[in-house]
């Protein structure tokens, strides 16, 4: 059985991370994000969690972390300076292997921007905003449904890889009202825990290490320093955090297929968009006002790690069309992976691409 | 031996310098969880970044070595989620009064059930010797090198007025006095502040003419002044000498705390 509702994306957010099991919401106040602290706020304590609002966003990330370090299922939400302030520990996150969820509502920037208008401007910021070389894993809804069964997904990924997880979510997907099913259980996937023998920071045959919460007997030092299998910091030996460095990176991108998550329409088409998120939803309307056959659509749910292979699916592709809402981020990555033109089609200022204006830039480049 | 069992003894030899005042507090703090019982699969060290926050990868249970000035944060996170273990951060004054001001006033506000113990040697030790917001007016570091003109925090009253239930301070020359302090931290529900004048000679003591560990172990000895006392000359209107400061008990209350055990 489930049931449906007419929600909002930050509350189908807040539903779903719930479903998932989290038990700890540790955040800060910001706009548009805020109805998922506030849902959480009212709703966890029931659930036997905890919800905390910590000093700023610093302590917010930080306090998510401790958490996950019991064994607790744990996230924050945020938006555009918010997210800049978790950079710090999102990089300690992944050198130490947390699985945590940030759910990142996207407004306008630079800076404070447009507090209530949407933008997709943080998309590389989530993958390399944090100092030094890691990898991880961003997650791109585009409705209020996808705001609920992604943030499962997201939890599931945080703890099957251990990496800090974002779900990249924006102003609209997190403000709209849509029809949503909410199931009654959902099944989630938990880290594999730490083989008795095994040290804590060992990667095993896919790089990714058993996990042993605090409290669980196992004396685990964990630290951001570079630091060997025991997790015991071993800062100047080059060998050390080759070793270690390339492992945090491999574990996720050697594993793109497993992690990518994708739609794709029309593949003999010889004129392609790619997108993530809302501006799918424009192309989407595109095709079904046109029912043109050579168009086509790749929609990314997984923008990080970048499943290259996705673009392989367009065989006739001639030109690929990128509407982002932000001055052309994830349009760069897809460029390096293909020989055809690959056409920004950035958006900024809080709308979304209307119909018309994909339509114009459809009969500019096809 | 103060708790045999409780050290990663295949991580020695330890970073500290010859004469650091680290170790006596890393001692005092093993002595006061041996009084309590406590058990090494039930109790987490915490820590941020600098010297002091080195200490909880030499002891042998779970622990968490954050990021700088962090490390309360990330402890309300443990205890919170976690209510059942014990959880100890050991930080110092760059990590804890600088860039980690404004953790240190909100975790004594919520009055998180745990034990917090701040080795302030008046110095960015890690780095080299700069100087801190503990740094006393006039003395010099790498970056006072004229005398410092700020003036200093009291760490102690600070967490006093932010709500702590329990603060102490002590040096690392009052080694008894400072383990049964830790151990009342640990006792009373709800944050417990240890504040510890340690010495620093490598970076401290060289540049102000405390270069034997032996002086700076009196120079803190000798100016430390029980709250008491120091409460009864004030009070009477009498002297109190120049660098004086409050060592004992500061505050032991009942406010209302956090994430105490179930």
């Amino acid at each position: 059985m489930s049931r449906v509702e007419f929600m909002q994306g930050n509350v189908a957010c807040a539903e779903g991370a719930l479903a998932a099991g989290c038990r700890f919401f540790g955040g800060y106040p910001i706009t548009p994000s805020t109805e998922i602290a506030e849902t959480m706020a009212r709703r966890l304590p029931k659930a036997g969690g905890v919800f905390i609002s910590m000093e700023d966003e610093l302590a917010s990330i930080a306090a998510v972390i401790g958490a996950a370090w019991t064994g607790a299922r744990a996230m924050t939400a945020t938006s555009g300076p918010g997210f800049s302030l978790m950079m710090e520990n999102i990089g300690y996150a992944a050198m130490t292997e947390t699985p945590c969820v940030i759910v990142n509502i996207q407004r306008g920037g630079p800076s404070t921007g447009q507090p209530t208008r949407a933008a997709q401007g943080d998309m590389l910021q989530c993958r390399f905003g944090s100092h030094g070389d890691y990898s991880t894993i961003a997650i791109t809804p585009n409705s209020v449904q996808e705001m609920f069964d992604l943030t499962v997904k997201t939890f599931d990924l945080a703890d099957r890889f251990r990496v800090p997880t974002f779900l990249m979510a924006d102003e609209i997907v997190g403000h709209m009202r849509e029809r949503v099913t909410i199931p009654d259980a959902v099944e989630v996937a938990r880290s594999s825990p730490l083989a008795e023998g095994a040290l804590p920071f060992e990667g095993g045959d896919d790089g990714v290490p058993g996990f042993a919460p605090f409290g669980s007997g196992r004396s685990v030092h964990v630290t951001g320093l570079t630091h060997d299998e025991r997790g015991y910091p071993d800062t100047t030996d080059p060998e050390a955090h080759d070793r270690l460095v390339r492992r945090l990176v491999a574990k996720v991108e050697s594993a793109r297929r497993e992690i990518a998550d994708y739609e794709v329409t029309n593949l003999d088409a010889e004129t392609v968009f790619v997108t993530y998120g809302p501006p799918s939803r424009t192309v989407q309307q595109v095709m079904r006002d046109s029912q043109d056959d050579s168009i086509g659509h790749l929609r990314l749910r997984v923008v990080w790690p970048f499943p290259e292979f996705a673009l392989q699916e367009f065989p006739n592709a001639k030109v690929f069309l990128m509407p982002e809402l932000n001055m052309g981020q994830m349009v760069r990555e897809v460029q390096r992976h293909v020989d055809q033109p690959v056409i920004s089609i950035p958006k900024i200022g809080g709308e979304l691409h209307t119909p018309a204006e994909l339509v114009q830039a459809l009969e500019a480049h096809r | 031996m103060i708790a045999p069992g409780w050290f990663r003894e295949d991580r020695l030899p330890h970073i500290y310098c010859t004469g650091c005042g680290n170790g006596t507090v890393i001692n005092c703090t093993l002595g006061a969880v041996e009084e309590m019982g406590w058990k090494r699969n039930e109790t987490i060290f915490v820590s941020g970044i600098g010297c002091s926050s080195r200490a909880p990868g030499y002891i042998l249970t779970d622990s968490l070595h954050t990021t700088h000035g962090r490390a309360l944060a990330f402890a309300t996170g443990v205890k919170m989620a976690q209510p059942d273990l014990n959880v100890v951060v050991f930080t110092g004054d760059g990590d804890l009064a600088a860039i980690g001001g404004n953790h240190f006033i909100h975790a004594c506000r919520r009055n998180v059930d745990m034990t917090v113990i701040c080795m302030n040697n008046h110095i960015y030790g890690m780095t080299g010797g700069q100087g801190s917001p503990t740094t006393p007016p006039g003395a010099i570091s790498t970056t006072t090198p004229y005398g410092a003109s700020e003036p200093a925090f009291d760490l102690a009253e600070l967490a006093v007025a932010a709500g702590a239930n329990y603060v102490a301070r002590w040096t690392s020359y009052h080694v008894k006095e400072l383990t049964k302090a830790v151990a009342a931290g640990m006792q009373t529900p709800g944050l417990a502040f240890i504040e510890v004048r340690t010495q620093c000679p490598t970076n401290y003591g060289r540049h102000n003419k405390l270069r034997r560990v032996s002086d700076m172990i009196e120079h803190l000895r000798s100016h430390a002044m029980l709250v008491d006392k120091y409460n009864r000359l004030t009070a009477e209107g009498k002297p109190v000498p120049d660098g004086t400061f409050t060592v004992g008990e500061l505050v032991r209350r009942n406010r209302p705390a956090m994430g105490v055990k179930r």
